[in-house]
């Protein structure tokens, strides 16, 4: 008995050796500084950790929608541009889903539609928006689509918290394993 | 060994017959050369000795899919599918490659010199690579497809360029995700990864961390060279067997995440139904016929070689069946060189048409065993009814059909 407690013991002490010694094999790439990821760092995750400081409201997005160039594609209220339309022609309608493939409907987090915004808009100057424009701009697509009232200021602190209409309300993820068929039981 | 026995038999005895003609040939040439001078490539024509180009007599060329212009009118690209009714082998060239851009873009000039990859988050050491770095690291190269998840098959459709064309197969060099991973020390708490591109609007997309792991590759060599700027120079993330647009191109970063981090292409691949979202990553089986196909006419009865593609993101292609009856009988089709796993294997199969009209498919299984369907099949598994409006879910890998009419005219079977 004593020794068969051992062994697995010993064996994992050296596991977790091994793991925390894990180093780099051949020492190529150079590490960033701090300063280098943070600029390149783009990627607002779902806790919203990532996003700059700035704050902003659906009326002052509202300005930028205009100034930016926003309505020229998009059209002056969200619908009847020639880029994807940004609110519901079915706004009433209880079941998001059937409300259409809206970004600021769409989306699970509030997150996403200001990280969408931020690295792809506008088209041909992605990347000039101000952390504030973005800010307003989420702020006012939001409003369109009656997930917040027109004075609520989004800000680095609130924007992950703000209650998306999609909620949980999506498939899970599937969960991908090598050699394995991509649905369980699915012969095709 | 057996198969391989008559072959180089049949090499052997062609070598001879060549040999033999050189021979005779010294003899002949005056009287050849003085009869028919045929015209000739002299010197360098635009560039030609430094860098090859096809006979002009070659104009097999790629088209715009699904109607939208490219480039449009103002000069941004969209969706190019590849011309499979003229290719033969399994690789695409580069030139011919399909390729594809999340919205209408500008492709991004990169300086490979100053373009680097940076990966970061729940790692141990971040770390930033060069493309001379990574080409210092352990290599691999492999033959792999990439497919557009809007490669579906339409009655509209004439062509397998217009039915199939958002697919290729190329041969990919570069470093293993995993190589790069372990390199900066992998968090336990690591679940996902976002890879993101260097193009304007830094298309991004989560994928699982099993999935860096098991085969990712941070490819900077395609079909011998620099990958092309179409199709991500100089870095493109390769995500074998995974629907086109996680293939990342001008990969500039990797972020190492612990959830699906809802970035750009990711809210995009959610669903309201769980067995529908299974099948958002990984691409199914499927084959199709690229000669005799949609559009062409063959010249009168006799001996066709059938001739097609399969492929699978489950793995390598097992099995591919030919019908020449309109799938009444199936009959099992020659493999043309060993298949790879995730990536298109050519099949072959000899037919002698009695010139009679018919309908020839062709279907495929994988090496986990998944079958390439017909369409009805798949409403059936749905539980949808089979009519025109019948739409297969997640990617289509519908058995294709081609109609053969009694003048040898070639038609899209669902038509």
């Amino acid at each position: 008995m004593g020794s068969r407690r051992v062994l697995p013991l010993a064996l994992a002490s050296l596991m977790s050796v091994s793991a925390v010694a894990q180093g780099p094999t051949y020492g190529i790439g150079r590490t960033p500084t701090a300063d280098e990821i943070r600029a390149r760092d783009i990627s607002i995750g779902p806790t919203g950790e990532e996003l700059p400081p700035g704050k902003g409201s659906a009326k002052e997005g509202a300005m930028a929608y205009r100034a930016k160039g926003c309505a020229g594609c998009h059209g002056a209220t969200g619908i009847g541009g020639s880029a994807p339309i940004l609110k519901s022609r079915d706004p009433s309608n209880p079941d998001v889903w059937a409300r259409g493939r809206i970004l600021p409907l769409r989306a699970p987090f509030a997150t996403t539609v200001w990280d969408y915004i931020n690295r792809g808009m506008p088209l041909n100057r992605e990347g000039t928006l101000t952390p504030d424009e973005v800010y307003g701009l989420t702020a006012y697509l939001l409003f369109i689509n009656g997930v917040i009232p027109e004075d609520q200021v989004l800000d680095q602190q609130n924007l992950a918290q703000v209650k998306m209409p999609l909620g949980d309300h999506y498939a899970s993820l599937p969960d991908w394993k090598p050699r394995t068929q991509r649905l369980k039981g699915y012969p095709y | 060994m057996g198969a391989k026995r008559p072959a180089r038999r049949e090499f052997l005895r062609t070598g001879a017959a060549l040999a033999g003609g050189f021979t005779l040939g010294t003899a002949a040439p005056a009287l050849g050369q003085a009869q028919t001078q045929s015209p000739m490539i002299k010197g360098e024509r635009e560039g030609e000795i430094a860098y090859g180009a096809r006979s002009k007599y070659v104009t097999s060329a790629r088209i715009p899919h699904g109607g939208r212009p490219s480039p449009d009118t103002f000069g941004l690209t969209f969706h190019v599918a590849s011309p499979l009714q003229d290719s033969v082998g399994v690789i695409t060239p580069s030139s011919l490659h399909y390729f594809a851009t999340t919205r209408g873009a500008f492709l991004p000039d990169i300086d490979p010199k100053t373009h680097t990859l940076m990966i970061h988050g729940l790692v141990d050491r971040p770390l930033t690579f060069t493309i001379d770095d990574l080409k210092r690291l352990p290599s691999v190269t492999r033959l792999h497809f990439i497919e557009c998840a809007g490669n579906r098959a339409s009655r509209r459709a004439k062509t397998v360029q217009e039915t199939h064309g958002m697919t290729s197969n190329a041969e990919w060099t570069g470093v293993l995700l995993s190589t790069l991973l372990k390199e900066c020390g992998l968090k336990s708490s690591a679940t996902w990864f976002v890879a993101e591109g260097a193009e304007e609007v830094k298309g991004a997309s989560s994928m699982p961390i099993a999935k860096a792991m098991d085969d990712c590759i941070v490819a900077y060599g395609m079909n011998g060279e620099a990958v092309r700027p179409q199709n991500g120079f100089p870095l493109r993330l390769m995500v074998p067997g995974f629907e086109g647009i996680l293939h990342t191109k001008w990969l500039r970063r990797i972020k190492l995440v612990d959830r699906y981090y809802m970035n750009y292409n990711d809210f995009g691949h959610l669903d309201q139904d769980d067995k529908v979202a299974a099948l958002a990553y990984q691409i199914g089986p499927k084959s199709v016929i690229t000669f005799p196909s949609g559009d062409q006419r063959l010249p009168g009865k006799g001996f066709y070689e059938i001739s097609g593609l399969a492929w699978s993101g489950g793995g390598a292609i097992k099995q591919v069946e030919v019908s020449i009856d309109g799938g009444k009988k199936w009959n099992k089709a020659e493999f043309r060189g060993t298949p790879q796993r995730m990536a298109h294997c050519r099949f072959a199969y000899p037919w002698n048409w009695d010139g009679n009209e018919t309908e020839i498919l062709s279907r495929c299984v994988d090496e986990i065993g998944q079958v390439q369907p017909t369409r009805e099949q798949i409403a059936k598994y749905w539980n949808k009814p089979y009519d025109q409006t019948f739409s297969v879910p997640g990617l289509d890998n519908s058995i294709q059909p081609w109609k053969i009419a009694g003048d040898g005219s070639v038609t899209n079977g669902l038509a």
